[in-house]
């Protein structure tokens, strides 16, 4: 039985254990018929023309994994920021494991999909925000159908979160291959402030497939940051749907860093639905062995003096692929645009493989739009300069990539995430150096 | 009676301005019935009277065609050509080949009258070699003599086929494969006619190839064939360009264009496309949707340069395969659209060979209703050490009705190459214009102005004749767009 039939006749017993009287019954409903229509996107979609899901697809997932785990704080405390206090929500296998996480309902709602499906306090919530962003692609219908768990994350008006929330997946493996469906949804109302670090992470080695949806909400003049670390092992595949939707002068920064994994996949979508928008998007990635990343983004210029900055790094070694795929859509209406997309690429391998898109579409003449994109080397008389100063290849080459991606990196906010992602990429380049030099 | 002849009168006027080379010439001709089948495409070739290998060779372009279905891809929309709707072959009866001019059919030299290139006007224009197509066939070969002393070859495809069948065999489809895609099947099925021109190791050829391709007969859809051979150590520059009638029915155009660049040999291949683009509300007007590649060997190099501003549907990407070591690519492209104009356009790059160059510079203007998109494709496989590219596309946008895109491909597999793509888009500053005004140059003549200027990388490229035609024509293609 392939994976499509599998997951439609799961999502049968699936309907039995969840309430059916509920509002989300019925968007559950129409998602399955649309992935049952469209099935698994093929490489003869031009938006997933270079990343082949077949291999993953072959895995015998299993949809619902039955055991709960025990696993200790002291196993898994590597993978928090751990230095400064946050809020946590955190799931094993795709249950909530209470033990670990620190919510709230104190001012804020730092809490779970399942009690804000079911209770009926969240109701008008739901109804306004749920599966409101996300697109009806067959990937994220299928998210749809099966969602159930994730982070609900609702920030009233003019609220300054003051430590940021966390919110990990982790997944044992204990099951020979497992199949994740996290949804999150995330609502920041007016002149609020927030930032959320969000992680996925298996804890052995057994095939995982990640297919998770996140819709957020930034409401008039809210900030939100949002971290998106991808550091996972070699047999974990992540595919990252997230869809942001934005009012009248609020800002939102996505930075996702990508680091491993077998796949990862990011479809990013931001849509401008006011004025004076700003969105930023930023993005690293670091990977080699045969792993393969693939960002894929879209930000729709929907009205008047908005903007968007996007600047994507990209380091390749071994037998890695990357892709990007980036879309921008400036739309009649959308004057005074300023879009700017920036993909710069370095391949450190022959066997490596760049393939990059970038789009505009654009139907406004009042605006500003360029998009530039480079795939090189590294300088060979940097490299020179330095090793005629006594620093060795290897220490060398990496405090030249790290200074590429330090773009990026100095846009993040928070000092001790900027820290780890320093620590790791020192690691990921096998150095023992603490770039402040 | 008053007749003022206000601003409001010459803004109406030039928006209802038709095509300026809409006329119809009608030559008795000999077509074939609307369709398409095995035995239409053996009796084209039977037409044609050509060898039993060129009729297998149509033949199983045919087989393969069948198979296959039209491309969605493009980010264009048009009614799709009814396929079995279309003449496939149809040429002036005017035949055989004339000695002089006087014997050349009075209405078609009226024809070349009226768009500016009357044959005895371009024998006395040194250094052009005008090879004439009217409907599929060709009619006039000048200045044959001159570039047979050189060796060069310089003749339409039928006739080729007959006398050098050795060259064509050997080259035809090598670069562009008759499975290659959807309208080079067809086009390696049914091609009526095109030009061939062979030149020999190295021998640098004295003037600029050229040849006027022209539809000219209702229903007939045209199916060109070009095919350029530089041996070793040669140099040719070809022009080609295009007129056509006003039409209220769409013609479709499909040719097939292959260059090959033998080791050290330079070829530059120039085009200005001027077909019928369909009137203001967007009816009729030509689709062309055209294949075009080129094949460098080692050191050769092969330099497209052109300038778009016909036809309600264009689909053409000049590529370069740049097979051998040291071999460079070149692509130059003005791309103008208005009213409802489509145009999808760009470019290939494959690097093949180590040290390989490719260079892309792409100006999309869009005015109107029109949609202008730019899709290339950059791709270093992994033996091309130290390939390097850059790509540049810029668009300018005139009023918010019209739509610019950018769609790059880029693919890099080799760790030493070198890979730059900027792209922009803006409208043109009302503090431009403002300075224009100020100085006594009107709105019209100022975007005019700024648009060349836009243009002029690429502009410069063309050879001389073409560059001042091709200003003129961007300054029509624009006329009446500002509001």
């Amino acid at each position: 039985m392939d994976l499509k039939e599998k997951l439609l006749s799961s999502f049968l017993v699936f309907e039995n254990h969840v309430d059916i009287d509920t509002y989300v019954h019925d968007v559950r409903n129409d998602a399955i018929k649309i992935f049952e229509e469209k099935g698994f996107p093929t490489k003869k979609e031009e938006a997933w023309k270079y990343t082949s899901l077949n291999k993953i697809l072959k895995e015998d997932y299993c949809m619902f994994p039955q055991q709960e785990n025990t696993i200790e704080y002291r196993d898994i405390k590597k993978y928090f920021i751990h230095d400064i206090d946050t809020y946590k929500i955190v799931f094993i296998d795709g249950k909530y494991a209470s033990h670990l996480s620190q919510t709230t309902h104190d001012g804020i709602d730092v809490c779970l999909m399942s009690s804000a499906l079911s209770k009926p306090k969240y109701r008008i919530l739901i109804e306004n925000y749920f599966n409101k962003a996300a697109t009806k692609d067959s990937l994220s219908s299928l998210n749809t159908a099966f969602s159930s768990e994730g982070a609900y994350i609702h920030i009233p008006k003019n609220k300054l979160v003051e430590k940021p929330i966390q919110i990990l997946h982790f997944s044992t493996g204990n099951e020979s291959a497992t199949m994740l469906q996290p949804r999150n949804l995330i609502v920041v109302d007016e002149n609020s402030h927030v930032q959320i670090i969000e992680r996925h992470q298996s804890l052995n080695n057994n095939a995982i497939l990640t297919n998770s949806v996140t819709e957020i909400f930034a409401n008039k003049r809210a900030i939100v940051d949002y971290y998106k670390i991808q550091n996972d092992n070699l047999n974990a595949s992540l595919i990252d749907n997230t869809f942001i939707k934005q009012k009248r002068e609020s800002v939102a920064s996505v930075h996702t860093f990508a680091f491993g994994g077998k796949l990862i996949r990011n479809n990013l979508n931001f849509f401008q639905e006011g004025e004076r928008i700003d969105s930023i998007l930023k993005g690293v990635t670091i990977i080699g062995e045969k792993q393969h990343v693939d960002h894929n983004t879209l930000v729709h210029h929907i009205e008047p003096n908005c903007e968007s900055h996007q600047d994507y790094k990209g380091i390749f070694g071994e037998n890695s692929t990357g892709v990007f795929n980036g879309k921008i859509i400036v739309e009649k209406e959308a004057q005074k645009t300023n879009a700017f997309q920036a993909n710069n690429n370095i391949l450190i391998s022959d066997k490596a493989t760049i393939n990059t898109k970038p789009q505009l579409e654009i139907f406004a003449d009042d605006v500003k739009c360029s998009h530039g994109c480079t795939i090189g080397q590294l300088d060979e008389s940097a490299m020179f300069y330095m090793r005629s100063r006594g620093i060795p290849e290897k220490e060398a080459k990496a405090l030249l990539m790290y200074a590429f991606s330090n773009n990026v990196l100095s846009s993040v906010k928070i000092p001790e995430m900027k820290q780890r992602i320093t620590k790791i990429i020192a690691n990921k380049l096998g150095v023992n150096i603490g770039f402040d030099l | 009676m008053s007749n003022k002849y206000t601003e409001d009168d010459l803004r109406e006027e030039l928006k209802t301005k038709e095509y300026e080379y809409g006329f119809y010439t009608d030559i008795k001709s000999d077509t074939f019935p609307n369709g398409l089948n095995e035995d239409i495409v053996r009796a084209i070739s039977k037409k044609k009277e050509e060898p039993q290998w060129m009729t297998d060779w149509r033949l199983e372009a045919f087989r393969v065609w069948k198979e296959m279905v039209e491309p969605e891809w493009a980010n264009v929309r048009y009614e799709k050509p009814n396929f079995q709707g279309i003449s496939y072959y149809s040429a002036p009866n005017s035949k055989p080949k004339y000695d002089s001019l006087d014997e050349v059919d009075p209405e078609l030299l009226a024809t070349f009258k009226k768009l500016g290139i009357s044959l005895d006007e371009q024998k006395k224009l040194a250094g052009v070699a005008m090879d004439v197509v009217v409907d599929s066939v060709s009619v006039a070969t000048t200045f044959k003599k001159t570039l047979g002393e050189k060796g060069i070859i310089f003749m339409s495809i039928s006739e080729a086929i007959k006398e050098h069948p050795e060259l064509v065999k050997k080259y035809l489809g090598t670069v562009v494969p008759q499975k290659d895609n959807f309208y080079a099947a067809l086009n390696s099925a049914v091609f009526s006619d095109g030009s061939f021109c062979y030149i020999p190791k190295g021998v640098k050829c004295p003037m600029e190839l050229s040849t006027y391709f022209r539809i000219n007969q209702a229903g007939t859809g045209q199916f060109e064939r070009t095919l350029v051979i530089a041996d070793e150590g040669s140099y040719v520059s070809y022009l080609e360009g295009c007129t056509a009638p006003s039409r209220d029915e769409n013609q479709l155009h499909a040719a097939v264009v292959e260059l090959i660049a033998l080791d050290d040999a330079e070829i530059k291949y120039s085009t200005v496309q001027n077909w019928y683009p369909g009137n203001a509300e967007g009816i009729g007007g030509v689709y062309n949707f055209v294949t075009k590649r080129g094949l460098c060997e080692k050191n050769a190099k092969i330099s497209w340069t052109q300038v778009e501003t016909g036809s309600a549907v264009t689909w053409k990407y000049p590529s370069c395969v740049l097979k051998g070591d040291h071999s460079v690519g070149e692509f130059y492209s003005i791309a103008v659209t208005n009213n409802y104009q489509q145009a999808d356009t760009g470019t290939k790059m494959i690097h093949l060979g180590k040290n390989t160059k490719s260079t892309i510079i792409s100006k999309g203007i869009s005015a109107g209703k029109s949609q202008n998109s730019y899709r290339g494709l950059v791709q270093i496989n992994s033996r091309a050490e130290n390939a390097r590219n850059f790509s540049q596309c810029d668009s300018l946008l005139m009023g918010n009705e019209c739509g610019a895109h950018t769609f790059p491909y880029i693919e890099a597999k080799n760790k030493s190459a070198k890979i730059e793509h900027e792209a922009t888009t803006s409208k043109i500053g009302e503090d431009q214009i403002f300075y224009c005004n100020q100085r006594g140059i009107d709105t019209e003549k100022a975007i005019a102005l700024i648009v060349n200027g836009f243009s002029k990388e690429v502009l410069n490229k063309l050879p001389m004749e073409f560059a001042v035609e091709a200003q003129k024509l961007l300054e029509i293609s624009l006329e009446g767009s500002v509001g």
